[in-house]
């Protein structure tokens, strides 16, 4: 067996320089940081928190359009399917939203683009695709998500998308030209309100993928046997579905009494709310701030319009970005109705952006 | 003046309870609806004015670096002067105070955000927002009420020592900003016995303060006269002048907030069980305001407002000038005075109080010139005799 010592890197001593640099400079700033700075010069620099500067607000349908974003020199990259956060600041609060990207990977400009459907009543996808102007500046997160291909492409993929749902599938579609057994069927309430809808109608055109569009104002929605129905090889396809949340469970449903849930891959735009509590008395602890949730509110928002900063992630129950001690009282479950307590000085680890109070409630944050 | 409580005529007198809860209503009102309209343009505001004080400091700074030259000493010494005021007053009290929390930008909160001033501010928050603002006027319990070292009420027994608080105040006006850290520490009441100064607390914040002044000395009277080369000695000048003036800036607007003649002080027993619009109600009678031009409140961190501020310390600055006529006409209707005056009316007002107060109760208002040396032998005499000769001096001029 063979060790490796490890090399020394050439790359350390400057990270040390960089970092006496940095150290020299925040002499020069104090009570600010150098970045305070050199934010009003350069925000997308590299070395900043990650931001973008939205480029251009293109529309795709009358309620849907396509964000092209310039992300800031740290940006990763993604894969397709996956979604990134962004905050924008809307009337004035910021406000963080999760997004799938649904660009080509290979644009030469470096942009990446989100696409956006404006929900009635919604705070930040109307702002998106109705009241934004390029130039706008955005925080970012690097992309996240498990709702992707795997290395091993699929020889035969299916793909279940509804309204907006289209979007990581589009991500998909755009940057693997080399799937060519592809089922795609997709349902918006009428032709013109299908997203991305001539692009699609080409691809399948030039023969790329198989293009089924269920227009549900007229023709009504699909379920799970009318898919099977369309898609007899349905058995043999790797399958991403996209939606409501109604139709996603159908699907899981029908999926796993065909004994094929392994090969269902789902993507949720928002967490299924089954119940809802009493509420209560918030307080965190370390910020002093104290307020009244009703029981239906998950905490995070409660919090943030009391202006708490929160740490928050998705704000759906998955990526765990939100989750503080609770030190003491009880919080439900949005999702399932669990009742979660905790015994004065515990530090049960709970996820604010799912879990409404239901009874007071003392947070350590 | 003395305590509210103890004033022949009482000023709220013709208040009823239930007059007093629906002033608190009308007030509540006010506020939930600037609440309501905070958007955009309020968010644009602080942005801007953060901007423009980055921008206003950064020119300054790099217009020091060649202070030997005596136009670029001028120029950059007043621009850091504005700049420093700018960033202690509108932006860094405010934001301190949780008025920009709504925003929601971690960047620009009451809990990230830390200032150039010798106090840190979790320190300031603490003794400011739960303290002044809780208390305010409060004998006893509000501390910014002549930082416990002076003489703020002729109820407040008077001492021989007393007569050199104009000084005090002056030199306290000076270096305001070390005075607050201390009064923030309560250096006096923790430094008094060993227990207090070995209490592990104390030891910590006070720490925290030190760090805090090194590195604010640091940068002003080390690092930036270092970056100016030959420059040296005139950029350590410039940024000693824009401390110093920005001391005595903000030690005025504060003192023209609760000190002008008029405004009202309270008994500690007094705000035992204190109703909301109860506590509305001191705050609208120990505040006085500062009228003058938009540039004026800016400078103040629109302190000038300093009664709406009182009433609404989590309110953005920028709206206080719109909230004033409906408080004015609050004052009004209840039969309230609201006080506000000119810069230099209530700087000489709040001065006049200190020496006032400085001197034997009533000894300033019986001197004329014509009996000015008998009033002179009395304060001698006051001055250096014993406790007994004061008071039968006070007694007889009483
Ligand atoms: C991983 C992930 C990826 C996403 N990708 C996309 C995407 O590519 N394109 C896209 O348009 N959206 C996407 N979303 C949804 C998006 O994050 C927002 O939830 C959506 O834009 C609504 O935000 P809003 O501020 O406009 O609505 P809000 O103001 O938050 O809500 C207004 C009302 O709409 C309801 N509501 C909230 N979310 C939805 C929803 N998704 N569908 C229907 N009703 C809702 C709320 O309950 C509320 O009653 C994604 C969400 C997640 C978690
Ligand atoms: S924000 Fe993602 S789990 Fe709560």
């Amino acid at each position: 067996m063979t060790t490796t010592v490890p090399r020394p890197t050439t790359a350390r001593p400057r990270i040390a320089l960089r970092d006496r640099v940095l150290k020299l400079a925040e002499l020069v700033t104090t009570p600010l940081l150098p970045t305070d700075y050199l934010d009003l010069i350069d925000p997308l620099r590299s070395g900043a928190d990650l931001r973008g500067r939205i480029e251009a607000v293109l529309p795709e349908t009358r309620d849907a359009a396509t964000v092209v974003i310039r992300p800031g020199r740290g940006w990763q990259g993604h894969t397709p399917g996956q979604y990134i956060r962004i905050g924008i600041d809307v009337d004035g609060v910021r406000q963080w939203r999760a997004y799938s990207l649904t660009s080509d990977r290979t644009r030469t400009d470096g942009c990446i683009a989100i696409t956006v459907k404006a929900i009635p009543g919604g705070k930040v996808s109307n702002h998106l695709v109705h009241r934004t102007t390029p130039g706008t500046i955005v925080q970012l997160d690097q992309a996240a998500g498990e709702f992707v291909l795997p290395a091993q492409l699929p020889a035969k993929a299916l793909f279940l998308t509804a309204g907006s749902g289209i979007t990581p599938v589009m991500g998909m579609l755009r940057n693997h030209p080399e799937l060519t057994d592809v089922v795609l069927v997709h349902s918006a309430p009428t032709a013109e309100d299908v997203v991305f809808g001539a692009e699609l109608r080409a691809m399948a055109a030039d023969g790329r993928i198989r293009l089924v569009e269920q227009h549900t104002d007229t023709a009504g929605m699909l379920d799970a046997p009318a898919i099977a129905a369309l898609v007899p090889d349905l058995h043999e396809r790797a399958t991403w579905a996209c939606g409501p949340v109604g139709m996603l469970e159908a699907l899981e449903e029908h999926w796993e009494s065909a004994g094929l849930d392994s090969r269902l891959y789902t993507e949720r735009f928002r967490p299924t709310v089954l119940v809802t509590g009493e509420g209560g008395t918030v307080s965190f602890t370390r910020n002093g701030t104290t307020l009244e949730a009703d029981g239906a509110t998950p905490i995070l928002d409660a919090a943030e319009d009391a202006g708490v900063l929160m740490p928050s992630g998705c704000r759906m129950g998955i990526c765990y970005g939100c989750v503080l001690p609770l030190r003491e009282g009880a919080v439900r479950d949005l999702r399932n109705g669990e009742i979660t307590t905790a015994a004065p000085g515990d530090g049960v680890l709970i996820q604010t952006c799912v879990s409404a109070a239901a009874g007071a409630c003392d947070i350590d944050h | 003046m003395t305590v509210i409580q103890k004033k022949s005529e009482n000023p709220i007198a013709h208040l009823s309870a239930e007059d007093i809860e629906i002033l608190g209503k009308e007030l509540d009102t006010i506020r939930q609806e600037i609440r309501d309209s905070l958007g955009e343009d309020d968010a644009k505001y602080i942005r801007r004015v953060i901007d423009v004080q980055r921008k206003l400091e950064l020119g300054s700074r790099a217009a020091l670096l060649v202070s030997m030259f005596p136009p670029a000493w001028f120029v950059g010494t007043v621009g850091l002067s504005v700049a420093k005021i700018l960033e202690n007053m509108e932006i860094g009290h405010n934001i301190l105070h949780g008025q920009w929390d709504w925003m929601r930008d971690p960047k620009i909160h009451s809990t990230t955000w830390e200032w150039d001033m010798a106090s840190p501010a979790e320190q300031w928050k603490h003794s400011h927002n739960e303290l002044h603002h809780t208390y305010t006027n409060v004998i006893g319990k509000d501390n910014d009420l002549g930082y416990g070292i002076m003489r703020v009420d002729e109820d407040q027994k008077w001492h021989p020592m007393y007569l050199a608080q104009p000084l005090w105040n002056f030199l306290n006006a000076c270096f305001f900003e070390y005075g607050i850290a201390a009064y923030d520490l309560e250096l006096g009441k923790n430094l008094a016995t060993k227990k207090r100064r070995a209490n592990p607390e104390f030891r910590a914040d006070a720490r925290n303060v030190l760090k805090k002044i090194r590195k604010q000395a640091t940068k002003d009277y080390l690092v930036h006269p270092v970056l100016s080369g030959p420059s040296f000695l005139p950029t350590l000048a410039a940024n000693f002048t824009a401390n110093v003036v920005r001391n005595l800036w903000s030690h005025s607007v504060i003192m023209c907030g609760h000190f002008p003649e008029g405004v009202e002080t309270f008994e500690k027993t007094s705000i035992e069980g204190e109703t909301r619009g109860e506590w509305y109600l001191r705050q609208m009678l120990g505040s006085a305001n500062i009228s003058g031009s938009k540039a004026m409140h800016i400078m103040t961190g629109n302190l000038s407002h300093q009664v709406e501020h009182h009433l609404f310390p989590d309110l953005p600055s920028n709206r206080y000038a719109e909230i004033a006529p409906k408080v004015k006409d609050i004052f009004d209707r209840y039969g309230l005075t609201y006080h506000s005056a000119p810069l230099y009316k209530q700087v000489a007002s709040a001065w006049h109080k200190v020496i006032r107060l400085s001197l034997p109760n009533g000894w300033l208002a019986e001197t004329t010139p014509k009996n000015a040396p008998a009033q002179v032998i009395k304060l001698v005499r006051m001055t250096t005799g014993g406790k007994k000769v004061r008071r039968e001096l006070s007694r007889a001029a009483a």
